[in-house]
């Protein structure tokens, strides 16, 4: 048998994997952001459902990763659903999160003492269907142990968020070790646009793509999720991408 | 003379039935392996069941003030042995005592030799023969010591310093359901207890069902060839009496069961089960139904421990602090009274730290703080929002007052400063800085 050869042909085969794969994930649902020019450059248009996530904070962000659960919160409550939380220390604020869209009665917060313990909390969530979703805040995400979360996510269909978050500044680099995470995003805080009064307007993100599985990194500014875990794109910048700011250049990976 | 003196005839079968009872509630409390130490005391087999209550000391601190609830007052000790737990829970001065097993020889030898269990005439023909604390008694050699005394002393000796197994037979509530099965030759693969374990859940399910009954906690008990007994204990949020699921739960616990050179009798309880009437369900799929949570929360819970998961619910209070409770995971929390458009941080530190300011008073949010010995410029800043004292909880808060502020640095890091007081009156606080917590 020869090897089809034409375009057309390669394209149908492409589809045809594509479908294969689709098939055998359960879910080739999506989340959309709701912000064309974040869900134009993702595969299948919008944040892949059944798939492990992972997001940390840039900066100082990696230590407290404040803005990564504001945006995991975000995301999940555009999903419909109860979602596990399991976090090591108890430093998240629940208000905060009613805020972002996911009231006291969607989150159940799981509280292990290490991370192995977080690491199985998380895959016990995922086997368990039901869920929006599972978020966990680890520091360390192994390659066996990210696959396995992909793999039971993809099994079951719910979106599984790891929320980098280090003790110190110098082992943040660990984001640039490879994991078997669909995406990789980086939340770091931006300078909020100025308000003609005295006071602090909506903050705003440099959110960064920078692993995507199937798809191209990017990066955008973007301000943050409003009460019911929205985006939006800055006003003055409507569709131009800006450029890193100093000190928020991607990690050596 | 003590004229209020109240005098009471003994009642030693009253006092028996009481401890059996006190022993029944311990069970459903702290370990499945608990009974009756007659005639005063109780005995808890706490291997692997303190951390449950966080620790042993916690565990014990536990105890002492339930029991100081109802009334009673008690020495509590945890030591590796029955006898010498025995032994520093009565004649030792400590309340409560965690004793460490590299000294338990030191503590129980300066005891003395009461301590041992024995019978008053045993204790009284030691005292003769010039024996006043264990580790007098200890350094003795034993076989001409057994032929002027008796052999018990000897016994009792080898159990408290650990040469001796003594099983603790638990209690069992009478109405309690059990399935139970013994083998001919001991098992000890891990698959094969499993396999047993699997066959008899099932057994205690169907006699739960026969009764309208789901179990709330499933106890069970491995009894090994050399007469001890391992046990493994698991909790449901919700009664349940699906076979399925309550063995998976089980099985996961095997892994902490040391089987020895075998086990030859599983013995499975259900104490404390309550009703569970069959449900009729809308057999077209009741798709507004919320999604049961129970058999997650389950699993978590027995593998994290008790209180480790949860549900953040409000709670009625200005102070952030405060304004967080835990909740039981499967409690519908429904309604919440936290403010949804004033600004509240993604993370709140459990303690608020201090920070450097430069501030204008009385109500100017500060102009650039310096916090982990880094000094931030603020670039703009929301508030003030004034909370005050709850002068209802402790009459110190009577005045006081806080300011909290919404700051923003060069960099767009977004923190929550409060102000300790409100800037004029030093009644209302120290007037110093602290950070709460850090924005999205």
């Amino acid at each position: 048998m020869s090897l089809p050869r034409s375009p057309a042909a390669l394209d149908a085969l492409r589809r045809q994997v594509r479908l294969i794969e689709l098939a055998d994930s359960a879910s080739g649902r999506v989340l959309p952001f709701g912000v064309e020019a974040i869900d134009e450059r993702l595969p299948g248009q919008g944040l892949a459902m059944g798939a492990l996530h992972e997001v940390a904070g840039g900066a100082e962000g990696a230590l407290h990763g404040a803005a990564a659960a504001s945006f995991a919160a975000g995301i999940l409550a555009r999903a419909d659903g109860p979602v596990l939380w399991c976090l090591r220390q108890r430093d998240l604020f629940a208000p905060a999160l009613a805020q972002a869209g996911l009231p006291p009665k969607r989150v159940i917060f799981a509280e292990a003492g290490d991370e192995a313990a977080i690491l199985g909390a998380m895959e016990e969530g995922l086997k368990y269907r039901g869920l929006a979703g599972v978020v966990g805040e680890v520091a360390k995400l192994s390659m066996t142990a990210s696959r396995r979360l992909q793999l039971a996510a993809e099994k079951s269909g719910q979106m599984a968020i790891a929320i980098r978050r280090w003790r110190r500044i110098a082992d943040a680099a660990d984001l640039g070790q490879p994991t078997a995470a669909t995406t990789r995003w980086r939340v770091s805080a931006l300078p909020s646009s100025p308000l003609p009064t005295a006071g602090v307007g909506r903050a705003r993100w440099l959110l960064e793509l920078m692993r995507c599985r199937a798809g191209e990194a990017f990066d955008i500014e973007i301000e943050a999720c409003d009460a019911k875990g929205h985006l939006r794109l800055p006003t003055a910048v409507a569709d131009r991408s800006v450029a890193p700011q100093p000190g928020q250049e991607r990690a050596a990976a | 003379m003590v004229p209020g003196l109240v005098l009471h005839d003994l009642d030693a079968d009253g006092d028996a039935a009481a401890l059996h009872r006190l022993a029944l509630w311990a069970q459903r409390l702290y370990s499945p392996v608990a009974s009756p130490d007659a005639p005063d005391g109780l005995v808890i087999d706490a291997t692997g069941a303190a951390h449950l209550r966080g620790g042993e000391e916690k565990m014990l601190i536990d105890i002492r003030s339930r029991l100081e609830k109802v009334g009673l007052q008690s020495h509590v000790a945890i030591a590796d042995t029955w006898g010498a737990a025995h032994a520093v829970a009565r004649y030792s001065r400590r309340a409560i005592y965690v004793v460490d097993p590299s000294v338990i020889g030191r503590v129980i030898s300066d005891l003395p030799v009461a301590a041992l269990r024995l019978p008053a005439s045993t204790v009284e023909a030691l005292g003769r023969l010039g024996f006043d604390t264990i580790g007098e008694l200890e350094a003795t050699p034993k076989g001409p010591l057994a032929h002027r005394v008796g052999y018990a002393p000897v016994r009792r000796l080898d159990q408290a310093f650990g040469r001796h197994a003594e099983p603790i037979e638990p209690v069992m509530a009478p109405e309690t359901l059990t399935a139970r099965r013994a083998f001919a030759e001991p098992i000890g693969a891990p698959e094969t207890m499993a396999r047993y374990v699997t066959q008899l859940v099932a057994e205690l399910c169907a006699a739960l069902e026969a009764v309208s009954l789901g179990a709330r906690r499933l106890d069970a008990y491995f009894v090994r060839v050399d007469n001890r007994t391992e046990t493994a204990r698991i909790a449901m949020a919700s009664p349940t009496r699906d076979a399925r699921r309550l063995a998976r739960l089980l099985c996961e616990r095997l892994e902490y069961v040391d089987p020895g050179f075998g086990v030859e009798k599983i013995i499975l309880a259900a104490p404390g089960a309550e009703s569970l009437v069959f449900k009729q369900t809308d057999s077209l799929g009741d798709s507004d139904a919320p999604t049961d949570l129970s058999a997650l929360v389950d699993t978590l819970t027995n593998r994290l421990g008790a209180g480790q998961v949860y549900r953040l619910a409000s709670a009625e209070s200005d102070l952030p602090e405060r304004s967080v409770r835990a909740a039981p995971a499967l409690d519908a929390v429904e309604e919440f009274s936290w403010p949804l458009d004033w600004p509240r941080p993604t993370r709140l530190f459990a303690r608020p730290e201090p920070v450097e300011t430069v501030a204008l008073l009385p109500d100017a949010p500060p102009a650039a703080f310096t916090w982990r010995g880094v000094r931030r410029r603020v670039r703009c800043a929301d508030g003030p929002e004034r909370v005050f004292g709850e002068w209802w909880k402790a009459d110190a808060e009577l005045a006081r007052s806080r300011d909290y502020y919404q700051v923003e640095d060069d960099s767009g890091e977004r923190f929550w400063l409060y102000r300790d007081g409100d800037g004029e009156d030093p009644a209302t606080g120290t007037q110093r800085w602290f950070i709460a917590g850090i924005f999205a």
